[in-house]
């Protein structure tokens, strides 16, 4: 048996080193490479570009919401089509409201959770060469940039982009004519996220099936770091919920260029126009949405929290706290987030006891949260906390995923969302418990991660003073739209002028606005930061952060194949920090066991440890 | 058969990537700013109901719905207080010291079983308190209720009152025309009085209103935040729903669903007045 597995690696180890033979051409290297690792870098700095666009788009639209009706001549003269006389038309509003939603959701989000740490760290942690399907994972890649230019392309069509929000609903979305944008715009929108979902859905199982094959010898299950176990949901959740998406958005192109009526009621008059449809409910669409548009808000936050568990554990120095129920409590929301959907339409007029219903769910799902959340605190307490950026965005994620997390049980409660629907309380939540808390997962990785990627550490000061101004910046910026909310302010208004009980709240958008300039300004002290390291960081050594799981020990950054020496095998769980008795204050996971024999007979593993099978 | 090169075996980087950031000022630091932001957020709060805060509540369920939001905030807003401060408290106090090293702890049944069972407790709590108001706002609207038809469409509120008959006459899309903007039926002697009126609904006060929303083009949503009354207008549905008004006055009809690039501007006005007043108004109204 022993024999048969050495020769097996032997083998292995002989085909990685004629592969690595004649060295790829560049193109083959960087560009269409099956290498996960590449591949991963790809989505990453793919997702980073559009984060800065999405952001622009932001600042545009806080801008107006604090000024509304001012003149910016710039603006005006860098965007003619989008401004008459410099001040911002509302079609134009709308659609940098859509887009900047699809984007930061879908194509930043999702992208540099699931595609970008997925790629990179489901292979290396599991002490893998590369993923299951490394061509399909290429392609699934190639399709995100296809995507996005289909995306963008929609500004400048006849009509320009979209304006029917990031939700997209019928029959706003369906009839050409109800809305600027619901032309040409709205088509290329569908196709452009019928291109994305089908790239998760390679991503997905691609994931699923390199952690259920490919695992080093000795990786059980209950020895996957969090990081995997996280992502794996993640991906368990994007395959049996994006194809629900994908089908919706092509019922939608039916309805719109067909002539069925899959969201479309009978006497529908747009505009004075009747149109000829009938038998669909515009409410399909939105149980279609949401019942991926919830599981997606968790396979965003999801892979977040298993990034922080990772990097609360390494820079704490302590184990995570509760591991069997960190696992049980990532597959509890996984599957209840599907159960869960229509808290979203609360106020669409659905029965009584229905609304009663997804209340339970929706409140049951707190539960599991609430577990992460005192397991995050517990493995701190009596911890020895290096504060490096990494731990701050880790710390800035468990501060603020409390924040957000706490008011969906005000909106899950329907007497309360009647009232606080659609309104800025609604935006607060999602912005701090999806927008922040998920973008400190992904800082708190790529600070932590960023060594491994490229062999050089990031700059520590300019990496503090980043999380300084970007935690203190989301606070100032989301935390206050609560009140905006309070007062009844509904979102994706154009200006809040309009209304006279809004009138009051001038200052506070005006406060709101300053604040998410900063927070935008302060980004580019990552920008910067990131590409300077890249080319100016430290060396970064196999294993800066003395970390235990496998991919610290594989060379930084790892050839292509991953291991320059024998595959790792694994002996223990991937959380032993500060083991008494053992010579450092970690043992990584390939350490055998009588490596760290314990004088006092205190536990060695770990309850979750043991045992090489599971 | 073990790779003899260990990680744990690596000599330490070239440069020292947290030489400060070990030391306990750091903590210091952070966790000073995470209770300081906690602290932010209630004392802002505080200050923020002053201002910027629910409109004073102007219908009989809307009272039931603000002790049901007070009541959850005042749980929620407990727990984020504990569990910040904790936080900060942890981080503040746990930062590395040379020489020494975290407990190696991390499993114990009890308090995790703690810290499930709690949790679930309270939102049984929540969960019930919320399900009872739930029911109570939609329970059956009384016979005697004072009724009306909202339409919504891009971008304004068509109201109808049945007139003197209190029927409604029949209505077809197929009719709608300029002139006759909710397609009513000329043959339908039960039409002939109807009055319908744009962004004008009027209703009596301390008498329970209901309301058949409907929507002619895309979704809208009728708000009136007053009243602590949200209810969305579906194309293909009539949607009934009733409150009973207790202060007279003027209010705002705000579109809460996004419907298209006016969205922002659909504003209706809901006047309550007394009921003679109404009467008297509506009587007018019928010439
Ligand atoms: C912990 C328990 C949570 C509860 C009880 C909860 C509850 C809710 C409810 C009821 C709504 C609907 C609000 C409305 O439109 O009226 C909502 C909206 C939303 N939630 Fe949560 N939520 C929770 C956590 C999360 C998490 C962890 C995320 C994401 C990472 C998230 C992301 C969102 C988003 C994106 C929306 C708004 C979608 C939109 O309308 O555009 N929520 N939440
Ligand atoms: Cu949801
Ligand atoms: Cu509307």
């Amino acid at each position: 048996m022993e024999a048969a597995i050495r020769s097996e690696r032997a083998a292995r180890g002989r085909e990685r080193a004629s592969r690595s033979h004649h060295e790829p051409s560049f193109v083959r290297k960087y560009i269409f490479s099956t290498d996960h690792k590449v591949i991963g870098i790809q989505y990453l700095l793919t997702s980073l570009f559009m984060a800065l666009v999405g952001g622009s788009m932001a600042m545009l639209v806080r801008l107006q919401l604090a000024w509304p009706g001012k003149a910016w001549p710039v603006l005006g003269a860098v965007f003619p089509d989008a401004f008459r006389d410099g001040v911002m038309r509302p079609d134009f509003y709308y659609a940098l409201v859509t887009m900047h939603g699809t984007i930061m959701v879908f194509f930043v989000l999702t992208t540099i959770l699931s595609g970008g740490f997925g790629n990179y760290l489901i292979p290396l942690q599991i002490g893998a060469g590369d993923m299951a399907f490394p061509v399909l994972n290429m392609v699934s890649y190639w399709l995100v940039p296809p995507a996005i230019i289909v995306l963008m392309a929609a500004f400048f069509v006849e009509g320009g982009a979209p304006g029917s929000g990031w939700t997209a609903y019928a029959p706003l979305s369906a009839v050409e004519g109800s809305a600027p944008g619901s032309g040409l715009g709205q088509t290329l929108w569908l196709i452009s996220l019928a291109l994305l979902m089908v790239s998760f859905l390679m991503g997905s199982l691609n994931y699923i099936t390199t952690v259920l094959n490919l695992r080093a010898r000795g990786m059980a299950m209950l020895r996957l770091p969090l990081t995997v176990w996280a992502l794996f949901v993640a991906a368990i959740l994007s395959l049996l919920s994006f194809p629900v998406l994908t089908a919706a958005a092509v019922m939608l192109l039916f309805d719109r260029h067909f002539g069925t009526s899959f969201f479309l009621p009978e006497g529908l008059v747009v505009g004075g126009r009747a149109l000829e449809v009938s038998g669909g409910d515009p409410l399909l669409w939105q149980h279609l949405f949401w019942f991926l548009g919830h599981p997606e808000v968790y396979i965003i936050i999801v892979p977040a929290m298993g990034i922080v568990s990772e990097v609360l554990a390494t820079h704490a120095r302590k184990p995570v706290f509760g591991y069997r129920f960190m696992v049980g409590s990532l597959m509890a929301i996984a599957f209840l987030s599907f159960l869960v959907w229509g808290h979203h339409m609360f106020t669409s007029g659905m029965h009584p006891l229905l609304g009663t219903a997804f209340m339970t769910t929706t409140l049951i799902i707190a539960v599991p949260s609430a577990v992460k959340t005192f397991n995050w605190l517990a493995t701190l307490w009596r911890a020895r906390i290096r504060f490096t950026s990494a731990m701050l965005f880790a710390i800035g994620f468990v501060s603020l995923f409390v924040t957000g997390g706490l008011t969906g049980m005000v909106l899950g409660s329907p007497a309360a969302n009647t009232y606080f629907h659609d309104t800025y309380f609604v935006v607060a939540h999602f912005h701090l418990v999806m927008g922040s808390a998920a973008l400190f997962g992904v800082f708190a990785g790529i600070y932590h991660w960023f060594p491994k990627m490229f062999g050089r550490l990031m700059n520590e000061g300019l990496g503090r003073l980043h999380f300084w101004l970007t935690f203190v910046g989301v606070y100032a910026t989301f935390f206050p739209m609560h009140f905006l909310g309070a007062a009844g302010m509904m979102r994706r208004v154009f200006s809040p002028q309009v209304y006279g009980f809004l009138q009051q709240l001038e200052p506070l958008n005006v406060a709101i606005t300053a604040s998410a300039l900063g927070l935008g300004l302060a980004q580019f002290l990552f920008v910067y930061n990131f590409g300077y390291s890249l080319f100016r960081g430290a060396r970064a050594g196999r294993n800066p952060w003395q970390a235990t799981t496998l991919e610290w020990y594989a060379p930084s950054p790892p050839p292509h194949g991953n291991w320059d020496e024998a595959p790792p095998v694994v002996h223990r769980w991937p959380y032993d920090y500060s083991l008494p008795g053992a010579g450092e204050d970690f043992v990584p996971q390939t350490a055998p066991e009588p490596a760290v024999v314990l004088a006092g007979g205190a536990p060695a593993g770990g309850a979750a440890g043991g045992g090489e099978g599971a | 058969m073990q790779a003899e090169t260990r990680p744990g075996a690596d000599p330490r980087p070239a440069a020292d990537p947290q030489p400060e950031a070990e030391g306990r000022g750091w903590g210091l630091i952070t966790g000073v700013t995470v209770a300081l932001l906690a602290l932010g957020a209630l004392f802002t709060t505080l200050l923020a109901t002053g201002r910027w805060w629910l409109p004073p509540v102007a219908s009989a369920h809307g009272a039931e719905i603000d002790r049901l939001f007070y009541t959850i905030l005042v749980i929620i807003g407990t727990v984020f207080l504990l569990v910040q401060l904790t936080l900060a408290y942890f981080v503040l106090r746990f930062g590395s010291r040379p020489g020494t090293r975290a407990l190696h702890w991390h499993d114990n049944r009890r308090l995790e079983l703690l810290w499930t069972i709690i949790p679930a407790v309270i939102l049984v709590a929540l969960t019930t308190m919320g399900g009872l108001v739930w029911a109570r706002i939609h329970t059956a609207p009384p016979p005697d209720a004072f009724t009306v038809e909202v339409t919504a469409e891009q971008f304004g509120w068509w109201v109808r009152y049945p007139g003197p008959d209190g029927v409604f006459g029949r209505t077809g899309p197929g009719l709608i025309t300029r002139q006759n903007p909710l397609g009513l039926d000329p043959g339908d002697p039960l039409g002939g009085d109807d009055v319908v009126l744009l962004n004008d609904l009027r209703v009596p006060v301390e008498r329970p209103v209901r309301v058949f929303l409907r929507a002619k083009d895309v979704i809208h949503s009728f708000f009136v935040p007053e009243l602590r009354v949200k209810q969305d207008a579906v194309p293909g549905r009539t949607i009934e729903f009733w409150f009973t008004p207790t202060v007279r006055g003027e209010f705002e009809i705000a579109c809460a669903e996004l419907c298209g690039v006016g969205h922002f501007g659909m504003r209706g006005k809901l006047t309550v007045l007394s009921p003679d007043a109404l009467e008297a108004w509506l009587a007018e109204q019928g010439h």
